[in-house]
């Protein structure tokens, strides 16, 4: 049970399809910082350097192996002139579409990263964490992926009908979003991160055709991530993976987030080496966990994808609930020492 | 992810698809508007619109929503089959026919967040099951909420959800609206619903929809029971 490796040591033995001292853990607590530090969530994502200090306490905490400078998905929406509205017991959401028309498409023009005040405090968070990290504790970065950020900008329902009857605004749409994402991926890479998440929830098997997805979401993944400077971990946000495992690999993206829908041991080994695999514990269901469950959980996850690296402990969606209690968070964290230190028992 | 409805009262089972029905989902989840649309015009008896609904529409429906939540079909698919059905009913039933307003007053709406697919679809799937529904619209507040369900004399409620504290919130206006209307049914749906099969009990819904077509089903046993 004793960490002989650093959580970035951990993380990219991992990576690298070998077993590390233990299973890493990345605890993707975002609004609990803000408990940390008795702020509203509203006041805590005002300032990069109350996330720093919110990440550094909760690491500390939880001992997890990774700082995560996600603020919130809509802040990318506020880049591109949208609204966010706050709430105090979860995620700020996006406003109303900024986008009502095919027209709009044409005209909207892509924001410069360097111009976006709401996108310095989370440059200015990744540069602390970096220092923070000192090469020991993986940073990570996030994207909304041009494929999916569309759900945000005008709706579900307007998207899925650009995806389906207007392939012409749809690519022009895209190939603004991708011109954004890349920028402020990279930036986010020169300002510490060491990987990018690349949210991608749309292309998902639960929200798309596989079919549809490799005409659309694959071709945009692929030629973003090849723009990324850095590696990117694809995460669908709870949605299904494994029928779109092998177009996956091929994107250049690194790890797949795994859904609690689905057996981690069959994405595990649907990757085959290729991918490595975080996940997959409910987030939604852990709210009302016992540390017991908590525990068993933990142990089942960790033995059905731990053997062999390649895997990161992780909830499914990329973003603990405000409502998960820490008594929760601490038992899989314990339970993460107790049965995922290599080797694993059978 | 995913937005709607499966029922704490069960849906039932069912013989494989006849091959029109299995024709008939394969234009939906194929998205081909007018091959469907053929489909119908071919096999439906004019001036029998519920026959249409009951043997072809519906079924079709229930079908792509029962191979949604085993993962076999996807989000768009299911929105996109709600569509063209209901443009197809549109079009041999249309809003306010006399048929449609036979039925306990129903409506939907998405509490607290701006997430409206689920909402749409699950609409969708009602209207083109032959049922008039008044939509709320999304972003409704609770008290908001409970104050149109109550100014309206609603019957059947559902509330549609993504993010996981609206659908806590839904507890409190469930509350409220049981205690101002004890009759009225509420059916609750959203993703938080289909990661956690207990939710639906805690917030004192009656029933859950994990799909649309779960939705459509718990309807027709509601306004059975209703009327």
């Amino acid at each position: 049970m004793t960490d002989t490796m650093t959580p970035l040591e951990r993380t990219l033995t991992a990576l690298g399809q070998k077993e590390p001292d233990r299973v890493p853990l990345f605890l993707l607590t975002t609004m609990h910082g803000a408990r940390e530090l008795n702020m509203s969530i509203r006041e805590y994502f005002s300032k990069g350097e109350n996330v720093v200090k919110g990440q550094v306490a909760l690491q500390k905490k939880y001992t997890s192996d990774c700082f995560y400078a996600f603020f919130y998905a809509s802040a990318e929406i506020e880049a591109w002139g949208g609204e966010v509205i706050y709430r105090d017991d979860g995620p700020p959401n996006a406003g109303a579409p900024i986008i009502r028309s095919l027209q709009q498409i044409v005209s909207i023009e892509v924001p410069e990263v360097s111009s976006c005040n709401n996108l310095e405090k989370i440059t200015s968070c990744l540069r602390g964490l970096a220092r923070e990290s000192a090469c020991r504790i993986p940073v990570i970065g996030v994207v909304m992926s041009p494929f999916s950020v569309p759900v945000m900008q005008m709706g579900f329902e307007a998207y899925l009908d650009l995806i389906y009857n207007e392939p012409e605004n749809f690519w022009i749409l895209m190939r603004k979003n991708q011109q954004f994402c890349t920028e402020w991926a990279n930036v986010q890479i020169e300002a510490g991160a060491n990987a990018i998440c690349y949210f991608d929830p749309v292309s998902s098997p639960t929200c798309i055709p596989p079919e549809l997805y490799r005409k659309t979401g694959y071709i945009v993944a692929k030629e973003t991530i090849a723009g990324i400077k850095g590696p990117t971990a694809t995460h669908l946000a709870s949605g299904r993976t494994l029928a779109i495992i092998d177009d996956l690999a091929t994107t250049g993206t690194v790890i797949v987030g795994a859904s609690a829908l689905e057996d981690i041991g069959r994405v595990k080994q649907a990757c085959n080496k290729r991918l490595s695999v975080l996940g997959n514990l409910n987030g939604i269901a852990m709210r009302q966990w016992t540390p017991a469950e908590a525990e068993r959980v933990v142990r089942e996850t960790v033995q059905k994808a731990g053997p062999g690296g390649g895997f990161i402990l992780s909830d499914n969606h990329g973003e603990i609930p405000w409502q998960v209690p820490d008594s929760v968070i601490t038992a899989i964290s314990d339970a993460v020492k107790k049965y995922g230190t290599y080797p694993l028992d059978g | 992810m995913g937005d709607t409805g499966s029922s704490g009262q069960g849906t039932g089972g069912r013989a494989g698809p006849s091959p029109v029905l299995g024709e008939m989902e394969k234009a939906l989840l194929s998205v081909d508007r007018v091959k469907a649309g053929k489909i119908v015009t071919d096999s439906c008896i004019p001036g029998s619109p519920f026959t249409c609904l009951e043997t072809l529409i519906v079924p079709a429906l229930e079908d792509v929503g029962r191979r949604w939540e085993t993962g076999e079909v996807a989000l768009s698919q299911v929105y996109m089959s709600g569509r063209i059905c209901e443009e197809i009913v549109d079009t041999m039933l249309p809003a306010g026919d006399p048929h449609r307003v036979d039925q306990p007053k129903m409506a939907i709406a998405v509490l607290e967040d701006h997430h409206t697919l689920g909402k749409r679809i699950v609409l969708s799937v009602l209207r083109a099951g032959g049922f008039e529904v008044i939509d709320y619209g999304h972003g409704l507040s609770v008290d908001q909420l409970v104050e149109k369900v109550t100014r309206d004399d609603v019957k059947i409620l559902l509330i549609s959800t993504l993010m996981l504290p609206a659908a806590l919130r839904a507890k409190e206006a469930i509350a409220r609206i049981k205690t101002a209307q004890p009759q009225t049914k509420v059916i609750i749906g959203g993703a938080p619903f289909n990661f956690d099969p207990r939710l639906w009990n805690e917030v004192g819904a009656d029933a859950v929809g994990h799909t649309a077509s779960d939705a459509l089903e718990l309807v027709k046993q509601m306004a059975e029971g209703i009327r």
